[in-house]
């Protein structure tokens, strides 16, 4: 044999690579912000870096599109003894929302931090930026569950600062990042106690060496409560209905761009980190967790749904009402899950791709709104819709898109979601989600009113929201309506996440 | 009976500490005592995990510099290692309590200079007054509304 063996080329290239540089790109760029110091320059560098986060995780989503998993030993230590980092289609779509809506709130950012924070923090500002971007990212892409929760941290604490700096408008966002702060960090312990019963039970913190273990094993006392820890803790994260009470104040009083980007994202991680412990840890088929959707999910997301929804109708203040609707929107998601089929769980992924850029679209509308007022009460905004045609315009495109009229993303997650409900034979369900579209209409239409038919004050000074700002909207609104026609790149990946969070295949190891 | 409520030593003293953490956190109404609150619920998972490394005979896992680089494995002279991992973990826990711990107090020192309190109820007070005069202000001018 000696004479035949083959020198087999083994060095990685940049390619094998891509899991790890999705986080570590971003996660450098915030120490190096800082060092830079400069605010022209420390935005430069965190577009940079999520621009080239977005171009990675769109090859990672192409390479995982079809089926199929990408596992990265973390330092070279092979699973499941060192941290394994793993894309399949499920994180692979989460990590390319996360990464657009990051990349794309960033020029928005520019001209709206500058409006709304003094000089010196901006810097700073940009760094903790990058770490929160970071964070998510590692959330969605890690297949170890302890370094789920490092990262959910490292998400959540500069989240609370994000928040913590809007107290320049209001100091009100000094309490709401306490709440979030205290809420947050409960949330998280749960969730690593959960963490650490299950690896009490199973002795790996690998995701898919638990799954298996648990298979083999069935369910016991510790493995049960784990779960009951880790969906409590998860649950305050993604703001399900009776944990969402920090969601609100957060998102009204934090800045412009921070509201834009965790509404889009944060939520979504949490969702996704629900799924994976829901379809890929434990499966389906174990009777609690059968039960738990069927006895608490399903309620409180209906529930959710609808008050979150009717609240929303009566707030004066436009943020506030869309972080209410962010609320119930949340509900949608959950109840896919709830259903406990395989189009449920696709309704609830391309719902979170969908609600992700309409609802940073109607932010951002309300932050070019709030460039030129200082406030996003209603009775400041009158008329701001025919003296800003375009931000207007964005914004309408965004509240059909909510509502889920046809021809905009909205309309194909909520279709989907009510084709998942008939599939299971819970027509008052399909009854539910048309219902409480209609409360959508209602809240909705008020913004419309507003922002239309009531005379504009006399002396406003509002004109068209500036160039930074107007590309991000008219990019979102685009894919608005993009992903409404052309659903490919949402559903197709949608449906493969889908197929491998409910019957566990997760087809072949790609590299 | 009283086996297994002595064999379980650890996890009580867990579910004690934890629920104590999570009651002042809760109950109380200053802003510092309910970080102290936090920081005794975080404590209460640090034990649970640490605990949980124990093996019953097992030493400290560090590798002894007496040993060369091997140990030797003919029966007597073996080691026996309580489980590294979950004391690395923890560190990273704590590393994450100091830095939430920071940041919670940094806000009540922040609240304190903006509200001039940092009494829960007091605070209450301030923000339902600040919220009253919002929808007051700007939902009279909707009609109402509000």
């Amino acid at each position: 044999m000696a004479g035949a063996v083959e020198v087999q080329h083994t060095a990685l290239t940049l390619t094998d690579h891509l899991p790890v540089l999705q986080v570590a790109i971003p996660f450098l760029a915030a120490p190096l912000i800082v060092l830079v110091g400069n605010r022209t320059f420390a935005w430069v560098l965190s577009f940079v870096a999520s621009a080239l986060a977005l171009v990675i995780s769109f090859l990672l989503l192409m390479a995982v599109y079809d089926g199929g998993y990408i596992s990265y030993a973390l330092g070279g230590w092979e699973p499941p003894w060192g941290i394994e980092y793993r894309v399949d289609a499920a994180n692979a779509l989460i990590l390319f929302l996360i990464s657009a809506i990051g990349t794309v709130v960033l020029p928005f950012a520019y001209p709206s931090v500058k409006a709304e924070l003094k000089t010196t923090s901006h810097t700073l500002f940009y760094a903790c930026y990058m770490l929160c971007f970071t964070g998510l990212l590692g959330v969605v892409v890690t297949g170890d569950a302890f370094n789920v929760f490092v990262f959910l941290e490292i998400s959540s604490l500069s989240t609370y600062v994000l928040i913590a700096v809007g107290a320049e408008r209001d100091k009100r966002a000094l309490t709401a990042a306490y709440d979030y702060l205290i809420m947050g960090t409960i949330g998280a312990t749960f969730f690593v106690i959960g963490i650490g019963f299950l690896y009490i039970a199973t002795g790996t913190l690998n995701m898919a060496d638990m799954s298996d273990r648990i298979a083999d094993q069935g369910s016991n006392r510790a493995v049960r409560a784990g779960f009951a820890f880790i969906i409590v803790g998860m649950g305050l994260k993604v703001a399900m209905y009776p944990l969402h009470l920090w969601l609100p104040k957060a998102y009204t009083f934090a800045p412009s761009a921070v509201t834009i980007f965790l509404s889009a994202t944060a939520t979504k991680a949490a969702i996704y980190v629900l799924l994976r412990f829901m379809f890929t840890v434990y499966k389906p088929e174990f009777v609690f967790e059968t039960n738990t959707s069927l006895l608490v999910f399903m309620p409180l997301a209906v529930i959710a749904m609808f008050s979150a929804s009717f609240v929303a109708a009566f707030q004066v203040n436009f943020k506030r009402m869309l972080a209410y609707s962010s609320v119930a929107q949340v509900g949608y998601m959950l109840l896919g899950i709830a259903l406990l089929n395989q189009t449920g769980l696709t309704a609830t992924m391309v719902h979170m791709f969908n609600h992700g850029i309409t609802k940073a679209l109607l932010f951002m509308g309300a932050g070019a709104m709030f460039y030129y007022t200082g406030s996003a009460f209603y009775d400041k905004l009158g008329g701001l819709g025919r003296k800003m045609p375009i931000t207007g315009a964005c914004i309408l495109i965004g509240g059909l898109s909510l509502i889920g009229v046809p021809g905009t993303a909205g309309f194909v997650s909520k279709w989907i979601l009510v084709q998942a409900a008939f599939e299971n034979g819970w027509w008052p369900v399909a009854i539910a989600i048309v219902l409480s579209s209609l409360l959508a209409v209602v809240y909705v239409w008020r913004a419309v009113e507003v922002l239309y038919l009531t005379p504009p004050a006399k002396n406003s000074t509002a004109k068209e929201a500036p160039l930074m700002m107007l590309i991000p909207m008219i990019i979102l609104a685009g894919s608005c309506v993009y992903f409404g026609i052309f659903t490919d790149l949402p559903l197709g990946a949608s449906e493969t996440a889908a197929n491998v969070l409910m019957n566990g295949t997760n087809g072949e190891l790609l590299r | 009976m009283l086996d297994f409520i002595a064999g379980h030593a650890n996890y009580w003293l867990f579910i004690v500490l934890m629920m104590t953490g999570l009651y002042i956190v809760v109950a109380k109404g200053n802003l510092v005592k309910k970080i102290v609150g936090l920081n005794i619920f975080q404590t209460a998972v640090f034990m649970l995990y640490i605990s949980s490394a124990k093996v019953a005979g097992g030493t400290a896992p560090i590798f002894p510099t007496d040993s060369k680089g091997y140990i030797k494995t003919d029966g007597i002279d073996q080691i026996i290692y309580s489980n590294p991992l979950p004391h690395v973990l923890i560190l990273t826990a704590i590393v994450v309590g100091v830095a939430t711990t920071a940041l919670g107090l940094a806000l009540t020192v922040r609240i304190r200079e903006e509200f001039g309190t940092i009494e829960e109820e007091n605070l209450v007070e301030i923000e339902q007054s600040l919220t009253r005069a919002d929808n007051k202000a700007h939902g009279e001018a909707m009609g109402g509304m509000a």
